[in-house]
């Protein structure tokens, strides 16, 4: 068996963002495992710009983000091996992984690094009446299709959920040729960033319709249109305002979930609501010695944000192996349901915690308030705050005196 | 005349509202939280830009991604997606090459944003 003080699972922004920061921290002896055949993750086929704001000051693409990274890497010589998918981690974090030229092989770790991203959600499609034809994608799937095979999967495109990658690819089709009919919403708010509303719809005068789903998809073959429906506050569609859309493809744009098969073999404890792992202010998961960052920790609207999460992975990974992270408390983060999650959920150690949360709806005149049991330890206003952003509040070393239960919640002014 | 529009300079997104004054001409923003929000909605008003980005074919059958180097026009999307369109990269590329100049009279190049 080979041995390794820390290995890297996924080779994506977090992947490689942990790695730079445990090599700065000084560890070298790292391996990165990526199954795809080049450094980036996701970050290939997100050709649009946008990428890179917060962390490198510049407004980047996705590949040039993820080639800023990969050049670090190299410039570093951190250790790295591609198309090589890893098979089970093991709770004593042995790594079993396989390639074609090596077989199946197992590495002895001393730290392991969850960074697999996230797949996307395809329960949207499965309630919806009719045949399945040709000419149903997800967002992501066609967004491969278009940038990275150069091949356009439609000519009258219909598209369900408005999250990001929905957006964009509305705006990606319509320049490459293809006619966006309407962006349909079943939330009465999108879930998608309110400047790719502005750029990628309004831009281009692509309906956006909130409140609203598909209720048929028709054709034999290949999708002839689909039936598209308002629905009421309980989300059931109204049958009085059925319309016929005729349309060629569907691209469903439903969302994303963690991709935590692997975690789930280590036994690492996962968070019915973020769908990744339960994890401490280091990262760390209920298995010692075992980070996770990344989308494969909660899902991510932007790629800078990713990077902060994974550098503090890789920071305490090379800690955790000089032996220098021990639990001196155990304080659980609570939400009030209108704060949907928090990562970390819990902390670990008397420190200053930048704690990330999102939450269940949108809200107008807010307070974000931090309290133990009735005590307002922390309060700030916001205008505004929605499900597709990431909010953040900061738990400073001295709200953690003597407590060992935070709870985090909003309160509408 | 108020002319309500959303910044998109920054994943913020700033609700902007502007006014305008009888011709058209920009007066005045109210909403943004920085500096590069009035930048913004000045230029929206008189000559709204966008980058265009976008993937070529190589002539060796791989997609490249690429980009305008600077914001183009938004009424010339269109006609700068045609000129893309006919493009055919030569390989090896390296991220920040020029793969065309100057492109629809713009003053602007198309630019690899990875390598090959
Ligand atoms: C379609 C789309 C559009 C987006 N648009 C934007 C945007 O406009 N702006 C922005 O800032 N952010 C955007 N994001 C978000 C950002 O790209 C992601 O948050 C970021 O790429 C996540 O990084 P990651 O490293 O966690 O995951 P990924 O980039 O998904 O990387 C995970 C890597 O792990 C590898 N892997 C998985 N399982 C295994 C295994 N068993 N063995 C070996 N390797 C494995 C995968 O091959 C992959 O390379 C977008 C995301 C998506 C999906
Ligand atoms: S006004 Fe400033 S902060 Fe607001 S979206 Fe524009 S650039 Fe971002």
């Amino acid at each position: 068996m080979i041995n390794k003080d820390l290995v890297i699972i996924g080779g994506g922004p977090a992947g490689m963002s942990a790695a730079i920061a445990a090599y700065e921290s000084g560890i070298s002896d790292i391996l990165i495992i990526e199954r795809d055949s080049h450094l980036g993750g996701i970050l290939q086929q997100c050709i649009h710009n946008g990428f890179g704001l917060h962390k490198f000051k510049e407004e980047l693409t996705g590949p040039e983000y993820a080639y800023k990274l990969e050049c670090k890497v190299n410039e570093l010589n951190i250790p790295h091996i591609l198309d090589t998918m890893v098979l089970e981690v093991s709770p004593e974090k042995v790594v079993t992984a396989t390639n074609e030229k090596d077989g199946i092989f197992k590495i002895q770790a001393k730290a392991v690094i969850l960074a697999m991203g996230c797949r996307e959600r395809s329960k949207g499609a499965l309630n919806i009446a009719g045949e399945r034809p040709a000419g149903i994608y997800s967002a992501g799937t066609a967004q491969k299709f278009v940038n990275m095979k150069g091949y356009l999967p439609g000519k009258k495109v219909v598209i369900l959920g408005s999250g990001d990658i929905g957006l964009i690819m509305a705006r990606r089709m319509t320049l490459e040729g293809a006619k966006v009919e309407a962006v349909c919403e079943l939330m009465p708010y999108s879930g998608g960033l309110a400047r790719n509303i502005e750029q990628c719809l309004n831009d281009f005068n692509i309906p956006l319709k909130l409140s609203h789903t598909v209720v048929e998809i028709e054709g034999k073959e290949r999708v002839t249109g689909v039936k598209i429906a308002k629905v009421d506050e309980n989300r059931c569609p109204i049958p009085e305002t059925i319309e016929y859309i005729p349309c060629d493809t569907l691209l469903l744009s439903v969302g994303l979930i963690p991709e935590n098969e692997l975690s789930k073999d280590a036994g690492v404890a996962l968070s019915r609501i973020t769908s990744g792992a339960v994890v401490d202010q280091n990262r760390q998961t209920s298995v010692e010695g075992i980070f996770a960052c990344g989308n494969v920790l909660h899902v991510h609207d932007l790629a800078d944000f990713v990077s902060d999460e994974a550098e503090i992975a890789g920071i305490a990974a090379a800690e955790y192996i000089r032996g220098n992270i021990s639990n001196e408390t155990e304080i659980n983060l609570k939400t009030d349901g209108k704060v949907r999650y928090t990562v970390p959920q819990k902390i670990t150690a008397y420190t200053d915690t930048t704690v990330y949360f999102r939450v269940s709806d949108v809200f107008r005149n807010v307070k974000v308030v931090v309290k133990n049991g009735d005590k307002v330890l922390f309060e700030k206003k916001k205008q505004k705050v929605a499900p597709g952003e990431m909010e953040t509040v900061k738990i400073t070393k001295d709200m953690l005196e003597n407590v060992n239960e935070l709870k985090i919640g909003l309160e509408v002014l | 005349m108020i002319r309500n529009m959303t910044c998109i300079v920054c994943p913020m997104g700033c609700t902007l509202e502007v006014t305008l004054d009888e011709n058209g001409k920009f007066v005045s923003v109210a909403g943004n939280t920085c500096k590069r929000g009035e930048v913004y909605a000045n230029n929206e008003c008189t000559n709204p830009v966008r980058t265009l980005t976008s993937s070529v074919r190589c002539d060796n059958g791989e997609m490249l991604s690429v980009k305008t180097s600077e914001a183009v026009p938004k009424e010339k999307l269109f006609e700068c997606m045609e000129e893309i369109n006919k493009i055919i990269a030569k390989t090896p590329v390296t991220a920040g090459d020029c793969i065309l100049k100057n492109i629809c009279n713009t003053n602007v190049d198309v630019i690899a944003t990875r390598s090959i």
